[in-house]
């Protein structure tokens, strides 16, 4: 009897997660599937006809987009390591008794919503705001510069709020690090930044591997940061599969894209993962 | 494709046959189970289109044997009403029907997408009243046969009160299926200390004082009309012609540096940080920016000329509550809620009568609140003087949605860059 549970029990446990996951994953993407491949119109209504040229026409009438999205979300994630790691190494290292109060800092702006933080940036970087205004009174720069409605506006916005997602798993492959490992490397005469780079780093790569999943991913289908501190010419894909799905009710089209951007997101994490030789990664990571 | 291309039976022979071929396909590869369960998935609609106009036995067919319950699901807008709702307590008090009144509609796409599964599949989409706009959205509706063909001989006080032009409105003739709750126009804002006087959308295009400091709106259809305005053809009789050659002059101001952003309603706050100088805007907007802010934006039809647009009460073909729906859309028919309406939103009023009970009202009052009100009564912006009306076009209307998705491809790549 005892053994029969013992059998089951691991399904059971793993039940509930997985009906969620049928639930709000399978069933919807497969419904999104169909419509991808469906043909009509809102009023008369869409019926499938596996009109896959949908995927054809979507791409070259979005491309610009599309890539203008991934060149986004990579150069964020670069920005989002270069600015994480430090802040991930000095609280790991450096925060002694306070470890607790730093990270709880990182995570404090996020109990205000999404959107009001971003809406909070653009106040900050308007023409006539706190910023540019004393600069352009002060001749620094130009009546016509400006930051609101840039690239560099969007891309601020997507490092600001992803910046935790990088900080948090960074950290954590820091934190499990055995101070022992350090000394042991600086025993072995190795110089800080041999130990950084020989040690340190490789065992806190899991933690940036997924934190760039973390990252990368929400950041390229944003489509928030965009709309708020962007402008026409900085329009990504989440704005326009957004646009399609509630503005136009063109399904299909709405659809196809965001199978396009599923599958795009997936070569690129999975080439990533090779590069970095993930099962490696992992295999420390689980250690 | 032209329409008579579509009534060739040949071709449609053709067309279909292809079609069932590639299903037969998907059933050969074996992929037969995953081809049935994909199409299972397909979008409810109507099937055919509602003709524009209701049967004449249509009316009598929906009104027959409905009675008022006492009970009024009203969806509204975001700030399209006192926030005291005095007019809707008003009717409270004088028909007994209690009111739930919601600001659920925040643009027609999204609320259109919203409801239209409920009211295809013949649900109750938990409101009996919505005021939409004379867009897209508004064809989309009738034709899908979502909206209650009205009773007129239910509407005493529209029939009296309403204004010549708000009884023969393009988009819904006869007004068979709304009337208006109130019209708004587009045209130019723009703050005169930063850009000397403007006078028209040529300034839009070419004033140097303007370049980069120029707000346009990313509604395809309000960005189109001052396209075709400024191209000189009047959208209500624009061409797929003319809608290239407007796409063709508003990728040009967007070339020549002129446009600053194309902004959804937060081009207000964009006028108000400075970030653009002169902008599209809707009247109301202005003027009560102008009132809470103590700002002093200036709101012109452009020389070109302007739209024109209405906010339209309807009933969804669905509602439980049609009856008492149908007594509030009259109720704002009589001039004292018409005029206190007009007071809070200041949008274009369908009561003409209601200047004259604003004036009266601000008779009996003294010092600041007479001023103020006298502002809205002498408002063009609230009472349209025939010149103003001269100057105002109606929007583009579509016959098929082919037409309208035509429409939205030529101006879409503007607004997405």
């Amino acid at each position: 009897m005892s053994r029969v549970r013992r059998k089951i029990a691991p399904y059971l446990l793993v039940l509930p997660g997985g009906i969620w996951l049928l639930i709000f994953f399978a069933v919807p993407m497969f419904t999104m599937l169909s419509l991808s491949l469906q043909e009509g119109d809102i009023v008369t209504g869409y019926r499938f006809t596996g009109h896959w040229q949908t995927y054809t026409e979507a791409i070259s009438a979005y491309q610009t987009q599309l890539v203008r999205s991934l060149i986004y979300g990579v150069i964020a994630t670069i920005l989002l390591i270069a600015i994480a790691f430090p802040m991930a190494y000095w609280i790991a290292f450096y925060g002694g008794r306070r470890k607790q109060t730093y990270l709880f800092l990182v995570l404090l702006p996020f109990f205000v919503s999404f959107v009001l933080r971003t809406i909070s940036w653009k106040q900050i970087l308007t023409d006539e705001g706190p910023l540019l205004q004393p600069l352009r009174d002060a001749g620094l720069i130009s009546q016509a510069f400006h930051i609101l409605g840039t690239p560099y506006a969007v891309i601020l916005g997507l490092v600001y709020n992803f910046l935790p997602f990088m900080v948090l798993p960074i950290y954590v492959a820091l934190e499990r690090i055995d101070p022992r490992v350090v000394e042991a490397a600086r025993d072995l005469y190795a110089n800080p930044a041999t130990t950084f780079r020989r040690v340190i780093f490789p065992l806190a790569l899991p933690g940036v591997f997924a934190g760039v999943l973390m990252t990368f991913i929400p950041a390229s289908s944003d489509f928030v940061n965009s709309e708020v501190l962007g402008s026409s010419d900085t329009t990504m894909i989440g704005q326009v599969i957004q646009t399609q799905f509630l503005e136009n009710s063109d399904y299909p089209t709405a659809s196809a894209l965001s199978f396009v951007l599923m599958a795009v997101l997936l070569v690129g994490v999975f080439s990533y993962a090779r590069i970095l030789g993930t099962e490696d990664v992992m295999k420390v990571a689980a250690r | 494709m032209p329409a008579s291309n579509m009534s060739d039976p040949t071709l449609l022979r053709g067309l279909t046959q292809r079609r069932f071929g590639r299903r037969d396909a998907l059933r050969l590869s074996g992929l037969a189970g995953m081809g049935a369960a994909l199409a299972a998935c397909g979008v409810q609609g109507q099937g055919t289109q509602a003709p524009a106009s209701a049967e004449p036995d249509a009316v009598a067919k929906f009104w027959n044997g409905k009675v008022k319950n006492g009970t009024l699901n009203f969806a509204g807008w975001p700030l399209y009403m006192d926030p005291k709702r005095p007019e809707l307590k008003k009717f409270t008090a004088k028909t007994g029907i209690k009111v739930n009144y919601q600001e659920v509609i925040q643009e027609m796409g999204p609320w259109f997408a919203k409801v239209q599964p409920q009211l295809s599949a013949g649900q109750s989409i938990g409101y009996d009243l919505m005021v939409i706009t004379n867009s897209f959205q508004f064809t989309q509706f009738r034709d899908s046969g979502f909206l209650a063909p009205l009773d007129h001989s239910k509407l005493p006080n529209y029939a009296k009160n309403a204004g010549e032009a708000y009884k023969k409105e393009a988009f819904d003739p006869g007004n068979a299926y709304s009337i208006p709750y109130a019209s708004g126009m587009t045209g130019i804002a723009y703050d005169e200390s930063k850009t000397g006087p403007i006078t028209g959308l040529a300034d839009l295009w070419t004033n140097p004082k303007l370049k980069g400091k120029v707000g346009m709106f990313s509604d395809i259809q309000e960005l189109a009309n001052f396209g075709l305005l400024k191209s000189g053809v009047k959208p209500a009789d624009s061409t797929e012609d003319d809608w290239e050659k407007a796409a063709q002059e508003l990728k040009k101001q967007k070339a020549d540096g002129f446009v600053r952003n194309y902004y959804d309603q937060s081009y207000i706050e964009a006028l108000g940080s400075g970030e653009v100088w002169a902008t599209q805007a809707w009247s109301g907007d202005i003027f009560q920016k102008n009132l809470s802010d103590n700002t002093n934006f200036k709101f012109i039809i452009p020389a070109e000329g302007g739209t024109i647009w209405t906010d339209n009460f309807t009933i969804p073909v669905t509602a439980k509550n049609p009856v008492d729906a149908i007594m509030a859309m009259d109720f704002f028919y009589e001039v004292a809620n018409a005029s206190t309406l007009a007071e809070y939103i200041n949008y274009v009023c369908p009561v003409p009568a209601a200047q004259a009970d604003m004036r009266a009202r601000a008779a009996k009052l003294s010092g600041d609140d007479k001023d103020a009100l006298l502002d809205v009564a002498d408002s063009k912006l609230v009472y349209p003087t025939a010149a103003e009306y001269a100057k105002l076009h109606y929007y583009v209307s579509f016959e098929a949605t082919s037409e309208q998705q035509k429409f939205q491809k030529t101006f879409e790549p503007i607004v997405l860059g």
